[in-house]
C-alpha cells in the first residue's frame, strides 16, 4: 500500500500485468481468423456529437453476429465506439472505461477531454504488437469539452498517432463511403435530430457499398447503435427511437435510393 | 511503556489501543445513517475538497475519521481492488462484504506488526436493492469489524452522536428527515464550551459550508454515489430547519 498512480492501466501493469490487453502471449503461426467489427461515424452538431456505429461483425465471409455493439459509454461526457478484431477491441473499452471511472474516484475530479483521448492513445500504442500480428483495432473517441462547451471527435491509427476531426469523421472498412456522405450532407448548424439522420444516413450509404458493415435488419428491427454526447451528458438512443428514424430514411431510400 | 526492559504483549496492545483511540476521538465525527431510498453521509467537515467521504464502486462507499494520510491510503488501496475485481469478475461481484474484510486483515496486519497503528475509523457502505439489504460495516484500528444496523458514527465525540442517533434515528425516512437526524447528532457530538458551540443547549449550529454530504441512492442508473452540495444542500437544510 503505497501512494502511487491514479490510472487503472499503470496500476495493472504493475499488480497483474497479464490482465492488459496489449500482453497476451506472441502468437506464431498463419494469420487467424477472427470476428472483425467495422464501420463507426461520429458527427458534431452545435450542442454536441453524436456517435453511431452499425451492429455487424464479419469473419472472413460470413456474419459472425448481426447485434454486436461496438459503440460504448466511455464515461459521463464521452463515448467510444471501435473497429477492427472485435475481441481486442471489447478489451480495449472496457479498460478505457474503468481507467477514467478509476480516475475520477481516486482523485474526485474528470480528466479533461485531451487527457481522455490521450489516456485511449497510450492504450492503442500497447496494442501495437497485436496489431502487427493481424489484431488489429482502431477506436473513434467522441466527447463533449465542458471547458468549451463544444462536441469534439478524436481518431487513432493503428500506431496510435492521435488526430482531431473537425465537424465529422468514420472508421471501419465501411468509412469511405460514410466519409463521402457525410462530405455532402453534414453543415455546421445540424440540430441534434439532423444530426442522428445524417449519421444514419452515413451508415447506409456504408453498408450499401461495404459487405462488412450491416444495413439496418428491418425483419429483425436491429439498428445501429446511436448516441449523443451533449451538456446533459451521454445519452444511448433507444430502439424505438432509432427505429422510427430508420424507418423514415428507408421510406425515402425506396424511392430515391442514393440518398 | 518500560523503557530497555520487558513489556507484556498485553501492556503493547493496551499501549497501541489507547493511542489510536486518542487520535480518533481528536477528530470530528461522519455520521451514515439508512434513509428510504438508501444510505446518507454525513460529516463535519470544513475543507469542500479534502473529503472523508468518497465513492469505491457501483453500490459501495466509504467513509473514514482519523489521520487523513492513514484512511487516503486505504481509500485508494479500495478503489483498485473494487475496480480491479469488477474488471476481472463482472460488476455485480464486488461485494461490500469482500472490501470491508480486506480492510479488516490490513488494519489488523498494521495493529499487530507497526510500532505506530493506524489512527483510523472507517465505514464501508453498500446500498441493496431494497433497504433491508442495505449493509453497514464499521472498522476500528485494530482491524475489529462490526455489521451496523441503521445508523452508526465515527470518530470524534462517538458516543453522544451515537446516543442522539439511537434516540432520533427511524429506518425508511425521506432523507431530508434524515439529513436532520444526522446534523443534529453530529451537533450533540460537540462538548459545550468547545468553539462554534451553541449559546444554551450546548448543541451547534451546523451550516452547509461545513458540512460534508453524499449518498448511496438506489434510485439511480448504475453508480448510485452522488455527493449532495451547493444548493441542494442549502435546500434540504432549509427544508429540514427545526419550526421555530
Amino acid at each position: 500500500m503505497r501512494p502511487g498512480t491514479s490510472s487503472f492501466t499503470e496500476f495493472l501493469s504493475l499488480a497483474a500485468p497479464d490482465l492488459l490487453p496489449g500482453n497476451r502471449q506472441q502468437l506464431t503461426g498463419p494469420p487467424i481468423e477472427v470476428a472483425h467489427g467495422t464501420t463507426i461515424v461520429a458527427v458534431t452538431f452545435p450542442g454536441g456529437v453524436i456517435m453511431a456505429g452499425d451492429r455487424r461483425a464479419t469473419q472472413g465471409n460470413l456474419i459472425a453476429t448481426r447485434d454486436v455493439e461496438k459503440v460504448f459509454h466511455a464515461d459521463e461526457y464521452s463515448a467510444v465506439g471501435y473497429a477492427g478484431t472485435a475481441g481486442v477491441g471489447a478489451d480495449l473499452v472496457k479498460l478505457f472505461q474503468v481507467e477514467l471511472e478509476h480516475y475520477e474516484k481516486i482523485e474526485g475530479t474528470v480528466l479533461s477531454l485531451d487527457a481522455k483521448a490521450n489516456r485511449l492513445g497510450f492504450m492503442v500504442k500497447g496494442n501495437l504488437p497485436m496489431a502487427l500480428q493481424g489484431l488489429a483495432v482502431v477506436p473513434l473517441f467522441a466527447g463533449y469539452d465542458l471547458d468549451r462547451g463544444v462536441g469534439r471527435i478524436f481518431s487513432y491509427d493503428i500506431a496510435a498517432a492521435r488526430s482531431e476531426e473537425q465537424g465529422f469523421h468514420a472508421i471501419g472498412s465501411g468509412s469511405l463511403f460514410a466519409r463521402g456522405a457525410l462530405k455532402k450532407t453534414w453543415k455546421a448548424d445540424l440540430s441534434e435530430q439532423r444530426a442522428v439522420r445524417v449519421s444514419l444516413e452515413a451508415l447506409y450509404d456504408a453498408a450499401d457499398d461495404d459487405s462488412a458493415t450491416g444495413g439496418p435488419d428491418m425483419a429483425r428491427r436491429i439498428f445501429p447503435v446511436v448516441a449523443a454526447i451533449t451538456a446533459d451528458g451521454f445519452r444511448r438512443f433507444s430502439d424505438d427511437e432509432v427505429g422510427a428514424v430508420v424507418d423514415a430514411l428507408v421510406a425515402d431510400r425506396l424511392t430515391n435510393p442514393g440518398g | 511503556m518500560p523503557f530497555g526492559g520487558y513489556a507484556s504483549p498485553e501492556q503493547w496492545v493496551r499501549d497501541k489501543s489507547e493511542y489510536a483511540r486518542k487520535g480518533i476521538a481528536r477528530g470530528r465525527s461522519v455520521v451514515i445513517v439508512t434513509f428510504a431510498d438508501g444510505i446518507l453521509f454525513v460529516a463535519e467537515n470544513p475543507s469542500a475538497t479534502l473529503h472523508k467521504i468518497s465513492e469505491v464502486y457501483d453500490r459501495i462507499a466509504f467513509a473514514a475519521v482519523g489521520k487523513y494520510n492513514e484512511f487516503e491510503n486505504l481509500r485508494t488501496a479500495g478503489i483498485r481492488l473494487t475496480d480491479m475485481k469488477g474488471y476481472t469478475y463482472d460488476r455485480r461481484d464486488v461485494t461490500g462484504r469482500a472490501l470491508a474484510n480486506a480492510y479488516a486483515q490490513t488494519l489488523g496486519a498494521i495493529f499487530t506488526e507497526s510500532v505506530k497503528p493506524y489512527e483510523v475509523e472507517i465505514v464501508v457502505a453498500e446500498v441493496g436493492q431494497s433497504p433491508e439489504s442495505d449493509q453497514i460495516y464499521r472498522l476500528t484500528y485494530d482491524g475489529s469489524i462490526a455489521d451496523e444496523r441503521g445508523f452508526v458514527a465515527i470518530g470524534g465525540q462517538s458516543e453522544q452522536v451515537n446516543a442522539s442517533l439511537r434516540e432520533h434515528h427511524t429506518a425508511g425516512e425521506p432523507l431530508a428527515a434524515a439529513l436532520r437526524v444526522a446534523v443534529r447528532a453530529l451537533a450533540a457530538g460537540t462538548q459545550p464550551g468547545a468553539p462554534g458551540a451553541g449559546p444554551a443547549n450546548g448543541e451547534r449550529v451546523l451550516s452547509a459550508s461545513n458540512l460534508e454530504v453524499a449518498v448511496l441512492d438506489r434510485t439511480r442508473p448504475r453508480r448510485l454515489f452522488k455527493r449532495i452540495t451547493g444548493a441542494q444542500l442549502d435546500g434540504l437544510l432549509a427544508e429540514t430547519a427545526p419550526a421555530s
